[in-house]
């Protein structure tokens, strides 16, 4: 299962060509001539229009312009969301539209959310609503796709303080939180039944059940070939490692880039130190499509992975615990990031009276969270209703434990250049690369590519 | 001229006549199509402003109907729609192309400067601090839909407002609130419900009622009302924005609005301005661009020739031994050769990524080898061709059985008589003829694994990457490249990403070329 993140960079590729006004027109004509006339029939048989699929007939990439994307249909309201929330918030929705005498439609985007809402409201075809994780902000904004929410002071006062600064970006408030997501340490407590406080004492229990032959790996962190920036971010910052520093108001400074400093390359060093070549703890191998597989069938005892990992393990049937993710002992905390899921409001959007106010004063109200977070559990963003919650949920602890040293998962586009550079590298040394040589290069990339 | 030669012109032109009603039928039925197409999309061009695309929609819909109405212009019917579809599919595309090359058109510049403007300022409105929060309703003395509206205001001290683009006034007469003190009835007005108010969005986002010190009342939604401020205003004159709160001033500089005080702070949100060659220079002048350039290019090159060729033999290879017609099962066994071509591409390319993973991978689990498929280059390479044959031989297979079952067995049995081995017949009867027929499908197979992005990304996603440099890996072909650099590391950048297909259009055409001229000389030689 591909968790629903949303800092994955693969997640902007993609973008087709836009619909523009002027294409319409030109398919428009064509249509004219193609029906005025007999059939051409030089299309049909050219080698560009059926490909001849030597090795796939995979589908086809050029004409993914604007068919991705859902029609408005008569809806008064019209809501995007992922595969995973649509359903939930349907039954919300419906709430709100007989509360309001409106029809609301949740449509269902399945991949590309961010850069197919960027595109379809670009050209007028976008939705009121988008559901999205803060770190879109910064995108969204630049491209001025989003519109401030006006929420008051007291309003935003009732979130968890990290959510309402996750969703503040260049001093307005950008959308409306609902759940907050961080990375905890799972693990199987029929193999590991203390929660280890370092990362020493981590490998050395992991080790010691693969030598029991009770594991194949002493810990599953997704990593890949091209690496995970999210997943290793509490192990980087624990080595010493910082993405940006923090300008004075507390928003992220993309002229203060850590990778390549001193403290990155200490850090990138024990990444090296757990590397294939030295004690095989973090690995290629493992990735985000078996890492929370090798957890549920037993093959390592712990797992750094978030709640979207929790539905598959409960379902494996694991006896399973949370904690945070230890850092290296000695050595800084573990910080990973908090990521925030929240309702954006579309810039244009063609309703945008109901969406303010399903956002700024419907998504708001304890009752709806709470009713979100009963259909999909993840930790509420509202503290009220988070209070609420675990009193009862052990996993909403665990996580709420897990980021409590979390930090803001950047919104500044900048960040972009960040999960492609720092990744590969990060992945570089986990194989075997020279640590010192690998970040600073990566570093030298990230500041060219931000610097324009 | 004879007599009877005009007899039979006159029978073969009233002949024509009768044969030619279900076809004037035909015709007027497809021009009325197209008029009617024109009809629904106009329109649509007027609501979005797109005055180009109406004329040139009008313009195209013009000529049609002229040309085929009547009978001049008889070679423009057989030109016309041919002509078009070429400006449409070939022409526009290359001119939106150029145009867009020549622009920083992307991420953070897909506004108009005016649209960047009004996003700005919008977004820099706040809330007055300590100000009351209103319970809002709106109202009209007439149609909802269009009449003028005014703000009927709920104080958080439970006295009534109306609210107008004059300013706000306190309503004494009889009002009816609800419970929670919203306005629902005033003698004389319609108080909107919901949906009415939600109609009137592009109203109300234009209706600012003044209160006090520059601030003004705006709506939340539809049932409440905060006191704002514009930070943010925008002088035309001197084509500046000053932020109060900053007191900075910024003027526009590249598609940005960058602060004067030298700084180099400037507002996320830009727009699309003409950047003229920059782009063409970012393509030739970035070491990081251009060096692997020459890299990826042989290595694409060589991704497409092996694909073919391996394909191709392996089923070829298949196609023959499956030929005989002693064989049993012949049908069955084809069917389940065919199997790789039933299943989407895509899965397969994600199974055979699973299976080459180092520690879980079953391709390692059989050879009991530790082999690092796609973390090393020359492996990778291996790992993409392997995949990539077990998808393509299917086609080849099936094409080269059609062919092979064409190929009259005579031509076989009569080179066996004149002595020639199995082998013999094969090289010099067989293979020349199947060659002929699938000659042409071997070249549009190379083109199309030349540009096959799926395999690259799903199998590697170009990996594995020098340690030193993240937009170019070992098994990048142009294609995956290309798309690396434009959309990958800062988002999409249209303007780049179309610079670098031109460039690439640019190696392509040359190659191409160079290919045609030696055809052609081949051809001579044939003949």
């Amino acid at each position: 299962m591909r968790p629903s993140v949303p800092f994955d960079p693969p997640r902007r590729f993609g973008r087709g060509g836009r619909l523009s006004a002027v294409t319409a027109v030109a398919v428009v004509a064509v249509l004219a001539g193609a029906c005025s006339s007999s059939k051409p029939a030089k299309h049909a048989s050219s080698p560009g229009s059926t490909p001849p699929a030597s090795s796939s007939s995979a589908p086809a990439s050029g004409s993914s312009s604007a068919s991705g994307i859902p029609a408005r249909g008569s809806a008064d309201l019209v809501i995007w969301a992922d595969g995973q929330r649509a359903p939930v918030l349907q039954k919300l929705a419906e709430t709100f539209g007989q509360e309001n005498g409106v029809k609301v439609d949740v449509q269902t985007i399945s991949t590309d959310q961010q850069s197919a809402y960027v595109t379809a409201t670009t050209a007028g075809k976008g939705p009121d609503i988008v559901v999205g994780a803060t770190d879109w902000i910064g995108n969204l904004v630049q491209n001025g796709t989003i519109a401030p929410v006006p929420l008051s002071a007291e309003q935003l006062k009732a979130f968890q303080p990290i959510a309402a600064k996750a969703v503040t970006y260049n001093g307005s408030v950008y959308g409306v939180p609902y759940a907050t997501e961080n990375l905890a340490l799972f693990r199987n407590t029929a193999v590991a039944p203390t929660a280890p406080t370092t990362f020493e004492q981590l490998v050395s229990q992991g080790q010691a059940a693969i030598r029991a032959k009770k594991a194949q790996a002493a810990l599953a962190v997704q990593t890949g070939q091209t690496g995970d920036v999210y997943h290793m971010e509490p192990f980087y910052t624990s080595g010493g490692g910082y993405l940006f520093g923090a300008k004075s108001n507390g928003d992220y400074n993309p002229s203060d880039i850590g990778v390549g400093k001193p403290g990155s390359i200490a850090a990138a060093k024990l990444l090296a130190k757990y590397g294939e070549k030295g004690s095989n703890v973090f690995r290629r191998s493992i990735d985000a499509d078996n890492s929370i597989s090798l957890f549920t069938s037993g093959k390592t005892p712990f797992l750094v992975s978030g709640p979207w990992a929790l539905d598959t393990v409960k379902k494996a049937h694991v006896k399973y615990a949370l904690s945070p993710v230890p850092g290296f002992a000695g050595q800084q905390p573990a910080r990973g990031f908090v990521s925030v899921q929240a309702f954006f409001v579309s810039a244009k959007a063609k309703n945008a009276a109901l969406a303010q106010e399903f956002a700024s004063n419907y998504a708001t109200q304890p009752s709806v969270e709470k009713a979100l977070f009963e259909l999909e559990p993840r930790p509420p963003a509202l503290t009220a209703v988070y209070d609420e919650v675990a009193k009862t949920d052990t996993d909403v602890q665990g996580f709420y434990a897990a980021g409590k040293n979390a930090q803001v998962l950047p919104q500044i586009p900048a960040m972009a250049s960040i999960w492609d550079a720092l990744g590969k590298a990060e992945a570089a040394i986990v194989g075997g690369a020279n640590p010192t040589t690998t970040i600073t290069a990566a570093g030298k990339q990230i500041k060219k590519s931000i610097g324009s | 001229m004879s007599t009877a030669e005009v007899t039979s012109e006159r029978g073969r032109a009233s002949w024509l006549k009768g044969r030619l009603v279900p076809g004037l039928i035909v015709k007027i039925v497809l021009l009325a199509i197209a008029v009617g197409l024109v009809t629904y999309a106009v329109p649509k061009l007027v609501d979005q402003h797109a005055w180009v695309g109406l004329g040139a929609t009008i313009a195209a819909t013009a000529v049609l109907v002229w040309i085929y109405t009547g009978r001049r212009n008889i070679p423009l019917k057989y030109l016309a729609p041919g002509t078009l579809l070429l400006i449409a599919f070939q022409l526009y595309p290359v001119l939106y192309t150029i145009s867009t090359a020549v622009t920083n058109y992307g991420d953070g510049h897909l506004l108009s400067k005016s649209q960047a403007i009004s996003t700005i300022e919008a977004a820099s409105v706040t809330e007055v601090p300590g100000s009351a929060r209103y319970q809002l309703s709106v109202a009209t003395k007439g149609n909802p839909d269009s009449a003028p509206f005014v703000y009927f205001l709920t104080a958080p001290d439970g006295k009534v407002y109306q609210g107008t683009t004059s300013g706000l006034a306190a309503v004494t007469g009889d009002v009816q609130k609800s419970p929670s003190g919203k306005v629902i009835g005033v003698p004389g007005w319609h108080i909107l419900n919901a949906l009415q108010v939600n109609h009137r969005s592009a109203d109300l986002a234009k209706f600012d009622v003044p209160a006090g010190a520059n601030g003004f009342v705006k709506n939340v939604g539809i049932s409440e009302a905060y006191v704002g401020r514009t930070a943010v205003t925008y002088d035309r004159a001197t084509d500046t924005l000053t932020d109060s709160r900053t007191r900075l001033t910024y003027h526009s500089k590249d598609g940005y609005f960058v602060a004067t005080d030298g700084s180099g702070r400037r507002f996320d949100t830009g727009w699309k301005v003409n950047v003229g060659l920059a782009n063409f220079r970012e393509v030739f002048d970035n070491a990081d661009i251009r060096g692997p350039l020459v890299r990826i290019f042989f290595w694409t090159v060589a991704f497409a020739l092996l694909t073919v060729a391996t394909t191709f033999a392996l089923g070829l290879a298949l196609a023959i031994t499956l030929d005989h017609p002693q064989l049993r099962g012949r049908r069955l066994y084809r069917s389940l050769l065919l199997l790789p071509y039933a299943l989407p591409a895509f899965i397969s390319l994600l199974v055979w990524q699973s299976m080459y993973n180092k520690d879980f991978g079953l391709i390692n689990h059989l050879l009991h080898a530790k082999i690092d498929w796609l973390g090393n280059a020359w492996t990778a390479r291996l790992a993409i061709l392997l995949a990539n044959l077990w998808l393509g031989f299917p086609y080849m297979f099936l094409i080269c059985t059609g062919v092979l079952q064409s190929i009259p067995a005579e031509l076989r049995d009569a080179a066996r008589v004149d002595g020639a081995s199995a082998l013999q017949a094969f090289r010099s009867v067989t293979l020349p003829l199947l060659m002929i027929s699938v000659m042409p499908l071997l070249i549009a197979s190379f083109a199309f694994n030349f540009n096959n992005y799926n395999a690259i990304k799903l199998l590697t996603n170009g990996g594995p990457f020098p340690s030193n440099n993240s937009t170019a890996g070992d098994t990048d072909i142009l294609i995956s490249y290309t798309f690396r650099i434009a959309f990958g590391a800062q988002g999409a950048q249209y303007g780049l990403a179309a610079t670098i297909s031109i460039a690439i259009f640019v190696l392509i055409a040359v190659i191409s070329y160079l290919g045609f001229r030696n055809t052609r000389r081949l051809e001579e030689i044939y003949r």
